[in-house]
């Protein structure tokens, strides 16, 4: 999907946390990939510093 | 009776499989109570307040898993924790036998899916940003259902996302449609030429279903999260959700969905949609927007666009039918006394802030919190709010919250009159109905025992189209004695009908 038309591209999903909404747009035939997300050790303020760290 | 407990250390599972989990432990023989809940502080007060605190569980962090057990003696708590071992080693099974090793990082998955072009984000709402921002950052719109997210975070989110013309869609987005594509929580409905853009999941919902029930189909419809229209974050999603909409051809009408957005933002709002070569609905409950089409409810909103859409005349009714509704009033018995006031209790928070607007002016203020629930008077309680769903799942997949105040209700004699929703499509609870029909009919009987009567008045959102059947859904409800209206305006009318005599008067010219 390019920036400027985001509404005319065939969907292409990351999911990232509730697997229910994998399986959903799998059902839809969405090409989706499931996360299985796990919290970063430390938790949400270390993340971010180890990603900013990271430069990612 | 005997409390076991036990920590299962850096092992993170979603609300889902946790709710499941529960309820496959609470069949156990034996087992009275039981929770399965990640150890975050929120869900240590849960404990605590269940009576399930034990010291075992003390340390529990928030990637450590907590079971808590409460059984009649020791071996049934301890086969009901074997059981939890054996629910996570079947679901191993199944994946494996799926093929379904799933990446652990984004950016592993982006090696999977290098076409990928939109991130869908469920992670506890501290942990948003870092997962969003990683997709912006790779050029991806983002769906976040999440809520619970910090408003710093989301101003940032949104910011970064409008300075590269990405979609930020939510936090605490419910539901979307691009290209014909259902997300989050969706009804089933027709591709067609309306499009929406919506800060109100629910409000979305109840629109495409009244649409879809007209005949007409959504286009796109973008979600933008309930706070995109407050101060601080500005309406920046709702503004490029605008402007994409009115350059797409495919749109005919757009219909904005909102509660009452700030007034500075609303003046903005303003200025935009009167540049907007395409009609424009505006249903922003509770605002008074100068330009565009603007209507009081939900349904209203779908069918001004269907009528803009068509060319066809169009006015808002009060009842669809309101010779049924007149005879539906007039049919219930009047022997038994009922209890004086109102009581709402909503999965959908777009439906529960509706209805009060419409009953507040028959009714006078009603009430939106559940503290201080034992205080008689009027309330509406939305029970998708950040304050019920800390640690479960939003009420929409888990029915028995809401079912466990439907029997509290029944139990109370200052409760009259029953106001609730029910609300269908992909990735709902499957059966939603039965958890409501049982809990209803248990507060009826409840009532009628201790000789006063229960009113039952709701609506179903949903389409022919959708998996839990909506014609079984709403027969369902029936046969346990709710009144099923059309749409939540309509139920809500008639409740205030019901609870005040003057408005049955004005709404459905009635007698009594």
């Amino acid at each position: 999907m390019s920036a400027e038309t985001p509404l005319d591209q065939a969907l292409q999903v990351i999911n990232i946390g509730l697997e229910v909404f994998a399986r959903e747009l799998e059902a839809e035939g969405v090409a989706v990939v499931h996360v299985d997300w796990q919290p970063p050790a430390g938790g949400a303020d270390v993340a971010a510093l180890l990603a900013r760290l990271d430069g990612d | 009776m005997t409390i076991r407990g036990a920590v299962w250390r850096s092992f993170y599972q979603d609300s889902m499989a946790l709710m499941r989990l529960a309820a496959e432990l609470r069949e156990c023989p034996g087992v009275r109570q039981a929770a399965a809940l990640m150890g975050t502080p929120a869900n240590h007060r849960l404990i605590a307040d269940a009576g399930l605190a034990r010291p075992e569980l003390e340390g529990a962090a928030a990637g450590d898993l907590m079971l808590a057990v409460e059984a009649s003696d020791e071996q049934a708590a301890e086969e009901a924790l074997a059981a939890a071992r054996r629910f996570f080693e079947e679901r191993r099974r199944e994946r494996e036998t799926a093929g379904r090793a799933s990446p652990r990082t984004l950016a592993s998955a982006l090696r999977e899916l290098p076409g990928a072009n939109l991130a869908v984000v469920s992670v506890p709402g501290p942990h948003v940003k870092l997962e969003a921002l990683g997709a912006l950052r790779h050029g991806l719109h983002v769906f976040v259902f999440s809520d619970n997210v910090p408003l710093e975070d989301e101003i940032e989110l949104k910011g970064f996302a409008a300075s590269r013309r990405l979609l930020c869609m939510g936090p605490d987005c419910g539901t979307a449609y691009l290209g014909g594509v259902g997300l989050g929580f969706a009804n089933v409905v027709p591709r067609g030429r309306i499009g929406c853009v919506a800060a109100a999941g629910t409000g979305l919902q109840a629109v495409a279903s009244h649409l879809a029930a007209l005949g007409e189909g959504i286009s796109h419809a973008i979600g933008v999260g309930g706070r995109d229209l407050s101060e601080p974050v500005g309406g920046r999603m709702t503004r490029l959700a605008l402007e994409l909409l009115a350059s797409d051809p495919a749109t005919r009408v757009i219909v904005l969905i909102s509660k009452p957005p700030a007034p500075s933002v609303m003046a903005e709002l303003d200025v935009v949609i009167s540049a907007i070569a395409k009609p424009v609905v505006v249903c922003c409950l509770g605002a008074s927007p100068a330009a565009g089409h603007a209507v009081a409810t939900l349904e209203d909103a779908a069918g001004a666009a269907v009528a803009l859409a068509r060319g066809s005349p169009w006015r808002p009714r009060a009842f669809s039918d309101p010779v049924a509704a007149r005879a539906r009033l007039s049919s219930l018995p009047g022997a038994s006394p009922r209890g004086d006031h109102l009581l709402g209790l909503y999965t959908g928070g777009t439906l529960a802030h509706e209805a009060r607007l419409l009953l507040e002016p028959h009714l006078g203020p009603i009430a939106t919190e559940s503290v201080g629930a034992e205080r008689a008077g009027h309330r509406i309680l939305d029970l998708g709010a950040d304050q019920f769903t800390q640690g479960r799942p939003h009420p929409m997949l888990d029915p028995s919250e809401r079912a466990a105040r439907v029997r509290e209700a029944g139990q109370r004699a200052d409760v009259g009159v029953l106001l609730v929703d029910l609300v269908l499509g992909r990735a709902v609870h499957p059966d939603p109905a039965r958890a409501l029909a049982a809990a209803v009919s248990g507060a009826r009987a409840d009532a009628a025992a201790a000789g006063r009567s229960l009113v039952v008045v709701g609506s179903v959102v949903g389409t022919t189209g959708d998996p839990q059947d909506l014609d079984a859904q709403r027969a369902v409800l029936e046969s346990a004695g709710i009144l099923v209206f059309p749409s939540n305006a309509q139920a809500s009318r008639f409740a205030a009908s019901l609870v005040e005599p003057e408005a049955s008067k004005i709404l459905l010219g009635a007698d009594s």
